[in-house]
């Protein structure tokens, strides 16, 4: 009779985590998928909706597909250049909203949310709306994108920003005030290593937001393509393997800088207890 | 909260210039990428309607346009909504359930398991949407599946129907609900949840009286960033849908590529004019009001 008790008191606190396990699984069979169709022969079938046959060639001819690889450098390059751009100004306006009272706060934390809470489509008409209407229709490409890629970035960074800076015990800057540390001398090597992580963190999710989006760039990017247009493109026609490849890469590559991330943090985290 | 501007009053008057000096290049950015064209996309949707790339555009106060796209396409309208909607509480179920496992279960595993949530981002969403296509083929293993116990007919699919475009709108948006709710859920003290059992109340009525309703912001959170995504989305309606399934996003995105500017824009005010209806009534109605 314990026992069966026992069992059901282990079901009982372990069936959320459970749960909870099976839902982020489910969250990673298209990645699954993505990764075992990279190694899918689909050269003796046209349907790339279905595994043939394994092979490594994908790999070994990864830039094969016309366009493919230079959609990956474009994005590369957009995604670096909106990364900057969106975490230095993100980073400034996350400051100045924590750290500095002003008048139209709240209005800026209005504007601030508002991006991240409006359909794409919407924010890549309008721009598209306006570029067009000052005659600019000729013009769009790297630079109407980036333009785009920042804007969208810029609350994304301003908010996790915000959240590790708003963390802060603030008894750390006060000490090293009173050790006689100036207030350069204290934003240095207290207060910005501090936030350092935090920084870091918005410019990962700003480098995965600009590489990924798909709706605004379409409409803002004249002929150029990204690696999101290439394989939309490419949807239509049926997917070359290797966008496969790119997909795999990419998610072994993020999920390792990540982890670094993250084991860097527990280790100065131990070094300091 | 004691920050550094308390420290000498002499030099406030300077240091509120700083913060606007900080803050200025982020909000001149977002002033003229993010509000400036939503005005452009108002008086783009004024257009006379029959101007092309080729003519020109001029705006004619051609208020016609609103009423003319609307009744063209309220059925696709209708659809976004009805497919956001269902796709959100889908999201609200499964996400609460992971994320009150990581707020409240995960002890020194939190972090990990908060990567692994954001980690389907780092592959394409188009490629992950594309899995989804392969996973639900008519001759794909799942339909075989559903159709050996019978949950499925033998002609029946799920590509290219209503389920597929909810469940691929589900699976996409799930780390924007996920990610609120932990944030809420976590700052609950538990203790609040220990004295409602200490107090007789069984687990549900604890969950129902104590944790969910300190949740709320997160949910409220949540279900926005669920939901307009989805509602203005058209990658899952396109690539998992059939023309039956065509969303205001797939209506939009073709109306720009003719050119027909004047509806396109039209569309996308009537669009975001529903949307900012129904947040306000949403946030009204749960009663929260620190979003941000």
């Amino acid at each position: 009779m314990t026992g069966v008790l026992k069992i059901r008191r282990w079901v009982g606190e372990h069936v959320v985590m459970g749960l909870g396990l099976l839902v982020l699984a489910y969250t990673f069979v298209p990645i699954a998928v993505v990764a075992l169709m990279s190694f899918n022969d689909s050269s003796s079938s046209r349907n790339v909706y279905r595994f043939q046959e394994f092979t490594t060639s994908n790999y070994t001819d990864a830039c094969g597909p016309d366009g493919l690889c230079s959609s990956v450098m474009l994005s590369i390059w957009i995604s670096l250049g909106a990364t900057l751009l969106a975490t230095i100004l993100g980073t400034l306006a996350a400051f100045a909203l924590v750290r500095h009272r002003f008048k139209g706060r709240s209005a800026a934390n209005l504007i601030i949310f508002l991006p991240m809470a409006s359909p794409e489509i919407v924010m890549g008409s309008s721009l598209l709306a306006l570029f067009v209407s000052s005659g600019l229709s000729g013009q769009l490409g790297f630079w109407t994108v980036l333009v785009a890629h920042v804007m969208f970035c810029l609350s994304f960074v301003i908010v996790t920003v915000k959240a590790r800076l708003g963390g802060l015990d603030d008894n750390l800057e006060q000490a090293a005030m009173d050790l006689y540390a100036t207030e350069a001398q204290t934003f240095r090597r207290v207060t910005f290593p501090l936030v350092l992580p935090g920084i870091i963190a918005a410019a990962l999710l700003s480098f995965s937001l600009s590489f990924d989006d798909f709706i605004i760039t379409n409409l803002n990017s004249g002929q150029e393509v990204t690696f999101p247009m290439y394989v939309w493109g490419a949807a239509q026609r049926g997917v070359p393997m290797q966008v496969n490849v790119i997909g795999t890469a990419m998610f072994v590559i993020s999920i390792a800088i990540v982890l670094a991330v993250e084991l860097n943090r527990r280790r100065q985290e131990k070094a300091l207890t | 909260m004691a920050t550094l501007d308390d420290v000498a009053p002499g030099t406030r008057s300077k240091r509120k210039l700083t913060g606007y000096w900080l803050i200025l290049p982020g909000a001149i950015w977002l002033g003229l990428f993010f509000v400036v064209p939503f005005f452009t996309l108002i008086s783009t949707s004024l257009y006379d309607p029959t101007g092309s790339v080729e003519t020109g555009y001029s705006v004619t106060w051609h208020v016609q346009n609103f009423a003319d796209a609307f009744s063209q396409y309220k059925g696709s309208l209708w659809r976004s909504l009805w497919y956001a909607g269902v796709a959100t509480v889908l999201c609200l179920v499964i996400g609460y359930v992971l994320a009150y496992a990581i707020a409240f279960k995960a002890g020194r595993w939190k972090n990990l398991l908060l990567i692994l949530v954001i980690a389907p981002f780092f592959t394409s969403f188009l490629l992950r949407t594309l899995s989804w296509k392969l996973l639900l083929a008519d001759d794909g293993f799942v339909v075989d599946a559903l159709q050996t116990v019978h949950l499925l007919g033998p002609d029946d699919r799920l590509l290219n129907t209503p389920f597929a475009v909810i469940a691929g709108l589900t699976y996409n948006f799930l780390p924007f609900m996920v990610l609120p709710l932990y944030a809420s859920l976590e700052k609950i003290d538990v203790r609040l949840i220990e004295a409602s059992s200490d107090l007789y109340a069984s687990a549900a009525k604890g969950f129902f009286k104590v944790t969910w309703p300190l949740s709320l912001p997160g949910v409220v959170a949540g279900t926005l960033l669920t939901f307009i995504p989805a509602a203005g989305d058209f990658i899952n309606a396109e690539l998992l849908g059939s023309p039956n399934e065509r969303m205001v996003g797939n209506n939009i995105q073709s109306l720009f590529d003719i050119g027909d500017y004047a509806a396109a824009g039209a569309l996308s005010v009537i669009l975001m004019a529903i949307i900012v209806a129904l947040v306000l009534v949403w946030v009204r109605t749960s009663g929260t009001e620190e979003l941000v």
